[in-house]
């Protein structure tokens, strides 16, 4: 268990800032999920069991637990990756049934497409939805003037370090103007200082962008820095062993 | 601590330049470019001076006697077959003049040759010219171009129609495991029966013509293309795919626009592969039904004891192949810029137009960047 001896105490604005997120509606709400692999060897595997949790418009979220605890496990059933075994995920009210461009998705693993531009990469989610080119190429533009990243709109994916690809793989989900960004550990392959200019990056993109994110990561400090709520999962099996209402106020700083 | 550290976000710099003198043997490492093109020439060169060495030099192998004299021909003995012209085996010739000095008459003379299935370089390199300007020796026998020309004529057909439809059926086996299933079993079946095998049933389908030659060269190369290509579509990384998931392209888009262009340059290699293994069918192709081609030429060449015009031939098909891959290989580093860094072949054909424009609106969009 986490013992931090005032995690729980929050200052009267922290307390207002949260309580003003509680009143805002419901964007993603987790039923009851449970998730059961069938093992080679007989006994099923039960990854998460029973995971129950809404988060709200505009918050930040962040699931936190040890290895194998089932967090990616998660949030694949949240994009539809993965289907649970039992409950249900329900995005504004709809059960969710596969993947669709209402939930963004950065992973850790860098998934820009490496024969497209990164303007292309950004355009590739309106392009599917058929948005005729001109408007998603501004659309494309305005992203990654977003982070940061307007210089390097013709590059190809590989002329890019690891932090900018995770930028353009940002700009890419938001560009699809999905309900809720799901990030699974975006910043777990990149080095120590990259990973401090990213969540600060995040951190003003959230702040300038009309953008609900669940983030997945291992980094308690980054789930602090981050986010307005962090649940904590227990594994064997995958479990919410408390969800904590992050007491520090915005605007943060990393340290 | 903004998020715009220019020295962070730097594009990654392509390899920084090495001062020090690289070794030669370095596992896993590349030659230095002065190293990697002389040991490029070097791979040919010392096959050639190999050769040159075999037929230059007198006293190395030529285990034959060129006979110009046979000496006294009216003495008896068991080797009094030899006459000016012959290539006999050096035993023979030495029995021979011993035959003769024993009779005490005129000796054979001759020089040491090589077989006749080992001409010299220059003879090769003369009948690399010759070939071409030599007319055929029988009437309704082709030229060499002519040959050769055919040769690659039913070589493309046969490739590009087990191409047509090869790559498309590989790609929905590696994208589609139903496709997968239904198609890849039977396929593995009959790829195991040697494409030269359904000769003689093209011939008795299909005639005399080209059609059986470009069948073998399909079916050689057909059934393999399937299970290549389909290997290779399920090589794609499945994070790409999953990544286009999230973004909402469906099943089509999915094919299309993330399989078929992730699997592109792999397929482009698996190609060029391809297109050797089709040569290796050509000889058996050509020489099925009615003989044609440029194996028909080595086929004749060979009756006729012109080795040199045997070896012009199959060096040729050798070139021909190499240049073509080359070309290819090149081709390659231009459509696939974000492979090679090479600009696209499409925005080289279209010129300085598109690159007015795109350096305009860099410019433009700077400003934004630094506030």
């Amino acid at each position: 268990m986490i013992d931090l001896p005032s995690y729980r105490e929050q200052s009267p604005e922290v307390a207002a800032h949260l309580a003003e997120i509680r009143e805002r509606p419901v964007v993603l709400t987790v039923g009851s999920v449970g998730r059961v692999f069938d093992s080679p060897q007989g006994d099923p595997i039960i990854a998460l069991s029973k995971i129950e949790f809404a988060v709200h418009h505009r918050e930040f979220i962040s699931v936190i637990g040890p290895s194998g605890c089932g967090k990616s496990t998660l949030i694949r059933i949240v994009a539809g990756l993965d289907a649970c075994t039992d409950g249900a995920v329900l995005l504004d009210g709809h059960p969710v049934v596969g993947p669709g461009s209402d939930r963004g998705m950065v992973f850790q693993s860098y998934t820009l497409f490496p024969w497209l531009t990164v303007r292309r990469n950004v355009m590739f989610g309106p392009s599917m939805k058929g948005v005729p080119r001109a408007q998603s190429e501004q659309q494309a533009n305005e992203w990654l003037r977003v982070v940061g990243l307007s210089n390097f709109a013709d590059h190809y994916p590989n002329q890019l370090s690891g932090g900018m690809k995770q930028r353009v793989a940002i700009a890419r989900a938001l560009a699809n103007q999905p309900r809720i960004l799901l990030m699974d550990e975006p910043f777990g392959a990149l080095d120590a200082q990259t990973r401090c200019n990213m969540q600060a990056h995040l951190l003003q993109i959230c702040a300038s962008v009309d953008v609900t994110v669940m983030f997945i990561t291992h980094d308690l400090d980054e789930a602090i820095y981050l986010s307005d709520r962090i649940l904590v999962l227990g594994a064997h099996p995958g479990r919410v062993l408390e969800i904590i209402d992050v007491p520090v106020p915005r605007p943060r700083s990393s340290d | 601590m903004s998020g715009t550290d220019a020295s962070v976000f730097a594009p990654v710099k392509a390899g920084a330049r090495r001062q020090r003198r690289r070794p030669l043997l370095s596992v896993r490492d590349a030659l230095s470019p002065r190293a990697h093109a002389a040991a490029g020439v070097l791979a040919f060169v010392v096959p050639l001076v190999l050769w040159c060495v075999l037929s230059y030099v007198p006293f190395l192998w030529h285990p034959l006697v060129l006979v110009q004299d046979a000496g006294d021909s009216t003495v008896p003995g068991q080797y009094a077959f030899i006459a000016p012209g012959q290539r006999v085996d050096g035993e023979v010739f030495d029995g021979r003049n011993a035959e003769l000095s024993a009779a005490r008459r005129q000796l054979a003379s001759g020089e040491r040759v090589n077989p006749i299935f080992l001409p010299a370089p220059h003879e090769v390199a003369r009948a690399f010219y010759t070939a071409f300007t030599s007319a055929p020796e029988r009437t309704g026998d082709f030229w060499l171009h002519e040959s050769l020309l055919h040769s690659c004529t039913i070589i493309l057909l046969g490739f590009i129609y087990s191409m047509l439809i090869g790559i498309p059926v590989g790609l929905l086996c590696g994208t589609f495991s139903l496709f997968s299933r239904l198609i890849e079993p039977f396929v593995d079946f009959v790829r195991y029966m040697p494409a030269p095998v359904f000769g003689a049933l093209a011939v008795a389908v299909l005639g005399l013509g080209d059609e059986p030659k470009i069948t073998i060269i399909f079916i050689g190369t057909f059934f393999q293309a399937v299970l290549v290509v389909a290997n290779t579509t399920r090589s794609v990384d499945f994070a790409l795919i999953q990544a286009a998931q999230t973004l909402g392209a469906n099943h089509r888009q999915l094919l299309l626009r993330v399989v078929v262009p992730a699997a592109l340059p792999a397929l482009y290699r698996d190609m060029r592969i391809l297109l050797g293994w089709a040569w290796t069918y050509l000889v058996v192709a050509e020489l099925i039904g009615e003989k044609s081609g440029i194996s028909a030429f080595l086929y004749q060449q060979q009756r006729y004891r012109h080795f040199e015009n045997v070896y012009a031939g199959i060096v040729m098909i050798g070139l021909i192949g190499l240049i073509t891959d080359q070309v290819l290989a090149f081709l390659g580093q231009y459509l696939f810029p974000w492979e090679s860094g090479k600009p696209s072949l499409v925005r080289l054909l279209r010129g300085s137009r598109r690159q007015a424009n795109s350096s305009q609106a860099a410019v433009s969009s700077s400003p934004s960047v630094s506030s």
